[in-house]
């Protein structure tokens, strides 16, 4: 969600196509200097209307229903496959749920308090009912003069919005009752979500601060120049907490993975260990479930990471090619690192280390050059493993489906190797800055400070924030199924069905 | 008459019923069962959790025969399932009081 790398006014100009990756950028940018510095010579330069067009909103259409295939059926058998089949339906419907209330949620007010202006903290009620947001509404994207359809945007968010509570679900499957999932879902969207969302993603949009960088240029005297630094601050402060921190987060590594991912540990810590965990057999009813939601969810990332550019250009195929790159090398490495430590090359490794990959190359997804990717993937295969087996055992915590494991850990793997990975002397995409019209200055430490500081954020603001709403909902109508009930299996207990009948 | 039963590898199946119709017993009753004998289990391993699986996939096969076919059986499905390792399975041997066959309502060795 963050600064496209090729220079706008080209784009807006139409004097290149979108699309030519690095040498266009480095063209751009010459260019953009050039066509900047004429600006200067006029008095009152008007930034042009804002332009659309058919390609973007094309492509972000297609991204959109590719995220939403990302939770079902992608998360939906993913998770369905790993868990026993007397909950395979219980798995199934928590995740079938969310999808549906978070999207009524949204329209309602969920995409007005996480992406209008209002405090640093969470947005305002402006858009309520997608008020003011019909078929003209334009949103911004990451390029000066260039828009989508806002309710387009819109859409997209709303399947980001869905699919982070339902990670969720898979640390507590098979346990929670449906009453609980049912309270929990929309209460943690509405007060952990979108708060958090609020803060690492809403900014204004590039135009108000390009508008204001070039009025400050062209000012001559010093009043001039006053009135346009302020509306240059003005329109720089009018972003969330974290991203006016400068944490950057490509397509959600915070957003959605930390901040799911605690949220699980969390969970399975309050709702306790299942009957049985440890002493039982409790495994996967079905790899090969697994296997197609596993794949499910990397052809749907490619809306997720490569959607997140918002543009069909050059930034869109380098976060589609680091999806790819950084997938396929963690899978590789998880499944490698497994047959070294238990002597089989495990499928369900490979699986768990293609999840791990698209995770930690999130946020770094449109900043990071494709071998650092590559470098990302192998790290996280083997960083998760080893959190999701000897740190899991060792502490004892039944986190079902490896929630925190797989989304917490890559997650903050992630967004810290962002800051890293974005520095353009390591093949990264750098920072635009759009109050100086191209890619800002990196420095390692300010960004690490930042990258840090957004982790931490969501870790403490879900983490403790979860932790209330599980007491509440165990106050209000109990988390937990009943033994016999957990013992019979959630699909026939709270659903009166079953998965198979054969 | 008698039952019998044999509980043998799941892919000897096909092995014993042609070695049984070669002799002359026609039908038979396939269940797949689990169990465990002398054949140790194995382990698998899901993300680090490590199960022991100690009862292994077998077929049950019950063929209700004659008395004087009882030992040929036998001796047919022994030959039949053996791979000479462990975990080829057991016969057991079971009296067999009354026998009918539902659509014409003959009754003991004109029903098997």
């Amino acid at each position: 969600m963050q600064a496209t790398k090729l220079p706008a006014g080209l784009v807006r100009a139409g004097l290149i196509p979108t699309g030519l990756g690095a040498a266009a950028l480095i063209a751009g940018a010459c260019l953009l200097s050039h066509g900047a510095s004429a600006e200067v010579a006029t008095p009152h330069p008007m930034p042009p209307a804002p332009t659309f067009n058919k390609g973007d909103n094309a492509w972000m259409l297609t991204a959109t229903v590719l995220v939403l295939l990302m939770t079902i059926p992608g998360l939906a058998l993913f998770y369905g496959g790993l868990v026993r089949s007397k909950n395979m339906l219980s798995v199934l419907g928590h995740v079938f749920y969310t999808v549906c209330i978070v999207t009524v949620i949204w329209v309602l007010y969920g995409y007005s308090l996480a992406f209008t202006g209002g405090s640093a903290f969470v947005g305002g009620f402006s858009k309520a009912f997608l008020s003011g947001v019909n078929a003209d509404a334009q949103a911004a994207t990451f390029s000066v003069g260039v828009t989508i359809h806002e309710l387009i945007y819109v859409c997209f968010q709303m399947t980001f919005a869905a699919i982070t509570p339902a990670l969720i679900v898979g640390a507590f499957a098979e346990r929670m009752k449906f009453s609980a999932v049912a309270l929990f879902i929309p209460l943690w969207v509405t007060l952990i979500y979108l708060p958090i969302a609020h803060m690492v993603w809403y900014w204004g949009g590039p135009d108000a601060i390009d508008a204001a960088a070039k009025m400050l240029s062209a000012a001559t005297d010093a009043a001039a120049k006053a009135t346009a630094q302020a509306n240059l601050n003005e329109a720089i402060a009018d972003a969330g907490l974290a991203f006016g921190w400068g944490a950057i987060d490509f397509a959600g590594g915070t957003v959605v993975h930390i901040n799911a991912g605690i949220a699980g540990l969390v969970g399975a810590l309050v709702i306790g260990k299942r009957i049985g965990y440890g002493r039982e057999l409790m495994s996967p009813h079905s790899l090969t479930m697994t296997m197609v939601g596993a794949s499910l969810l990397w052809v749907g990332w490619f809306g997720f990471n490569a959607g997140s550019n918002l543009e069909a250009n050059g930034g869109a195929a380098v976060a589609m090619t680091n999806s790819f790159v950084a997938t396929a090398a963690a899978a590789l490495s998880w499944m490698f690192a497994e047959w070294l430590i238990n002597g089989k090359p495990s499928v369900l490794g490979a699986l768990s280390g293609c999840v791990v990959g698209l995770v930690a190359v999130t946020p770094a997804a449109g900043y990071s050059g494709a071998m650092g990717a590559l470098i990302l993937g192998l790290i996280a295969g083997v960083v998760c493993l080893f959190f999701c087996t000897a740190i899991k055992n060792a502490l004892g915590y039944d986190d079902a489906l490896d929630v925190f494991g797989v989304h917490c850990v890559g997650g903050v793997l992630g967004a810290l190797a962002t800051g890293i990975l974005v520095n353009p002397a390591l093949g990264g995409a750098g920072i635009m800055d759009y109050a100086i019209g191209k890619i800002g200055e990196y420095n390692l430490a300010t960004q690490m400070i930042a990258q840090s500081k957004a982790v931490l954020l969501t870790l403490v603001w879900s983490g403790v924030g979860s932790l209330i709403l599980y007491k509440v909902i165990d106050m209000l109508v109990g988390l937990r199924a009943a033994p016999d009930q957990e013992r019979e299996g959630l699909d026939i207990t709270d659903h009166g069905e079953r998965a198979y009948t054969m | 008459m008698k039952i019998v039963m044999a509980i043998i590898k799941p892919f000897k199946l096909d092995e014993v019923r042609d070695a049984l119709t070669a002799i002359g017993v026609h039908g038979m009753t396939v269940t797949e069962v689990k169990g465990y004998g002398r054949q140790k289990g194995h382990t698998e391993i899901y993300r680090g959790a490590e199960y022991a699986v100690s009862f292994l996939p077998k077929i049950k096969i019950e063929v209700a025969v004659p008395t004087d076919l009882v030992d040929r059986t036998v001796e047919t499905v022994t030959a039949a399932a053996k791979t000479g390792q462990i975990g080829d399975g057991k016969i057991f041997v079971l009296g067999l009081d009354n026998a009918v066959r539902i659509r014409t309502g003959e009754t003991d060795s004109a029903a098997i």
